[in-house]
């Protein structure tokens, strides 16, 4: 293993940004891996760190295949995480809107170009990935439709849904986007929690990316059996919107099996405690993504299920 | 009483968690036979103050003269308002730049419900205005902006705004999801404009865009006011803008000034360390030309950026 500066950054009152790469193997660029782009994507930075952990001990054991790299990159956005924001602290830019980046342009273009010029050249790219809402997933991993990236490779993740995102105009910069423009067959891993630590959801994102990296011969390593991924198109899911706004209790899980006219979670006043408004499930299927915040507004997304 | 009775209409209502409705409103101004509509909107960002103020005085004087109006116009102040009342850009809890969240949709989140209902409403209006003021960080001299594709429509329109400068530049897919390309792309024309900075209002530009708004109006036969003559603007078309940007951190002191014709050369400013009181960049002109936008914070980051220079034509003149 190496320990390597990917790209520094002088700050004006702070000590200097160095984004810190782990790298095992040697030769063809094969994977790289990368974790918190924002500063409150702890769970994505430990599970990178479970990650290096995991290869540390099969490089130990020679298991590591001939004429490979591998680099992980556990956190990018630390200065944000030092300091409780999400976004770059100075001007609240996120750096996964940044990409490709540009070597002369704004801070957050500079740094996603800094990093940018080390993961190219890798045939595939994992980045462990959050949802821009509070909420929690389960784990699954995604593509982003370009067209480069196969779908079916998604089921070597082993995880129990493979989805296919067709992409919007904001995702375009993004670095899951541009890793295919540049030919590198790209994932997002969702690990379930951002904010916190869930370490079942983390053993088991860590489980899926060896299994991906067996099932790809990057390394050869026994883990437990995965799912058969069902592979879906996102837009094929079932968002359900909260119509009502107060305190939010929900009635299932994520991974739950609902069926049509279940209640899945409730809404009450939050000043004199009535029952607003039970939310009910429009369709039979899996829960696939729960929101988690105890108030709740109106026309908010609280439940994905997958039909 | 001169003037009439405000007609504060809602366009998009949210309940929010506790005991409030997140509402975006609008004021009609209607007068005369005309069906011809301006939609006058800004807020999106809630660092954006400059439109602020534009609203009210459009308001205010349409309103001490309303027989002079003929057709519709619709002021839309807050777009954000909760990004206002918050001193937030974006919306409060919300990730995305709600200028990239349009055309919205309604069965997506609350962003996107308030998106798809701003579209609605605007949607037909003769022309739009959408105005911004840059954010906390840069101050910008009154302009307006547009992508190529869409400056043979829009052009006309702009030179009539009272403007110093008119930007055209390339498209871009990330820009795809603004509020003025969703309404361009519908056939709304829509003119987006900067000018000053964030969290302040510049009342000299107020009032700049203030007569400009007015002659739009008065070009789309929809006032018979008393209108100021107007400036030509300069025309970004075929010269390139030039961006400065550090290299260094620390506080940036500028030494020229806002709309300065530099050289190639020139110093313009220095970044400062107030720790070891040493110049750690002298701060250069990238070329010849206009100094159009100007940092106003002084904390800089390598990559800040400092100051943007609209090229000299080929004829090294600021021709219109």
């Amino acid at each position: 293993m190496k320990k390597n500066i990917l790209f520094s950054l002088k700050s004006p009152y702070r000590e200097q940004l160095d984004i810190i790469g782990f790298k095992f193997g040697h030769g063809k660029k094969s994977l790289a891996i990368v974790g918190a782009m924002r500063g409150n994507e702890v769970q994505q930075m430990y599970v990178c760190s479970r990650m290096v952990q995991e290869l540390k001990k099969l490089e130990s054991k020679d298991r590591i295949a001939e004429d490979t790299e591998i680099l992980i990159v556990p956190c990018v956005n630390y200065y944000s995480m030092n300091i409780g924001k999400r976004f770059w602290a100075m001007d609240n830019t996120d750096i996964n809107r940044m990409f490709p980046g540009y070597n002369l342009g704004e801070t957050t273009q500079r740094i996603a170009d800094g990093l940018f010029s080390m993961l190219q050249g890798y045939e595939y790219g994992i980045q462990l990935a959050s949802f821009y809402q509070p909420g929690i997933f389960l784990p699954h991993v995604k593509i982003m439709d370009t067209g480069f990236t196969s779908p079916n490779i998604m089921k070597d993740f082993g995880l129990e849904f493979g989805i296919i995102r067709k992409p919007r105009p904001y995702d375009t910069t993004t670095l899951n986007y541009n890793w295919q423009v540049w030919e590198t067959k790209a994932f997002s891993v969702y690990a379930n929690a951002t904010d916190e630590i869930d370490v079942k959801a983390a053993d088991e994102a860590v489980n899926a990316i060896l299994r991906f990296m067996n099932n790809r011969g990057i390394v050869s390593t026994k883990t437990p059996p995965g799912y058969i991924t069902e592979i879906l198109d996102e837009s094929k899911t079932k968002q359900i919107q909260s119509d009502s706004a107060g305190i939010f209790f929900r009635n299932t899980e994520i991974g739950k099996k609902v069926e049509r006219g279940n209640i899945l979670g409730r809404i009450y006043d939050p000043l004199d405690g009535e029952l607003i408004a039970e939310i009910r499930s429009p369709v039979s299927g899996t829960v696939y993504f729960v929101y988690n915040s105890p108030l709740i507004n109106s026309k908010t997304v609280c439940f994905k299920i997958i039909k | 009483m001169k003037g009439v009775v405000p007609m504060v209409e809602t366009v998009a209502s949210i309940p929010l968690a506790v005991n409030e409705n997140l509402n975006i409103q609008k004021r009609r101004l209607k007068h005369g036979k005309s069906k011809t509509r301006l939609s006058l909107v800004t807020g999106t960002h809630g660092d954006e103050l400059e439109g602020q103020y534009l609203a009210y005085m459009i308001g205010s004087y349409i309103n001490d003269n309303i027989e002079q109006l003929n057709g519709i116009v619709d002021i839309y102040p807050a777009l954000n308002p909760m990004g206002i009342d918050s001193i937030t850009r974006g919306l409060p809890m919300f990730d995305l730049d709600m200028n990239r969240v349009f055309p919205g949709t309604k069965d997506g989140t609350m962003v996107e419900v308030i998106c798809s209902s701003i579209i609605d409403d605007l949607i037909g209006s003769d022309v739009c205005v959408d105005v911004h003021s840059s954010n906390i960080f840069l101050k910008e001299m009154p302009q307006i902006r547009m992508s190529i594709p869409t400056a043979p429509t829009l052009l006309p329109y702009a030179k009539m705004m009272n403007v110093d400068f008119v930007w055209i530049h390339e498209s871009a897919t990330v820009l795809e999801s603004t509020l003025a390309h969703t309404l361009n792309s519908r056939g709304t024309k829509t003119l987006v404009v900067e000018m000053g900075v964030g969290m302040r209002i510049t009342k000299e530009y107020c009032k700049q865009l203030y007569d400009g708004v007015f002659n739009l109006m008065k070009e789309l036969g929809m006032w018979s006011g008393e209108t100021a003559d107007v400036r030509e603007p300069i025309i970004s078309e075929g010269r390139e803008v030039g961006f400065v940007n550090s290299d260094a951190a620390g506080i940036f002191v500028p030494c020229a000034n806002f709309g300065d014709n530099v050289k190639l050369g020139d110093h313009i400013g220095d970044v400062v360390d107030p720790l070891t009181s040493k110049v750690v960049e002298k701060v250069l002109a990238v070329c010849d030309g206009m100094i159009f936008t100007m940092r106003e914070y002084p904390v800089v980051y390598g990559g800040s950026l400092l100051a943007r220079i609209l090229k000299m034509s080929q004829n090294g003149g600021d021709t219109q």
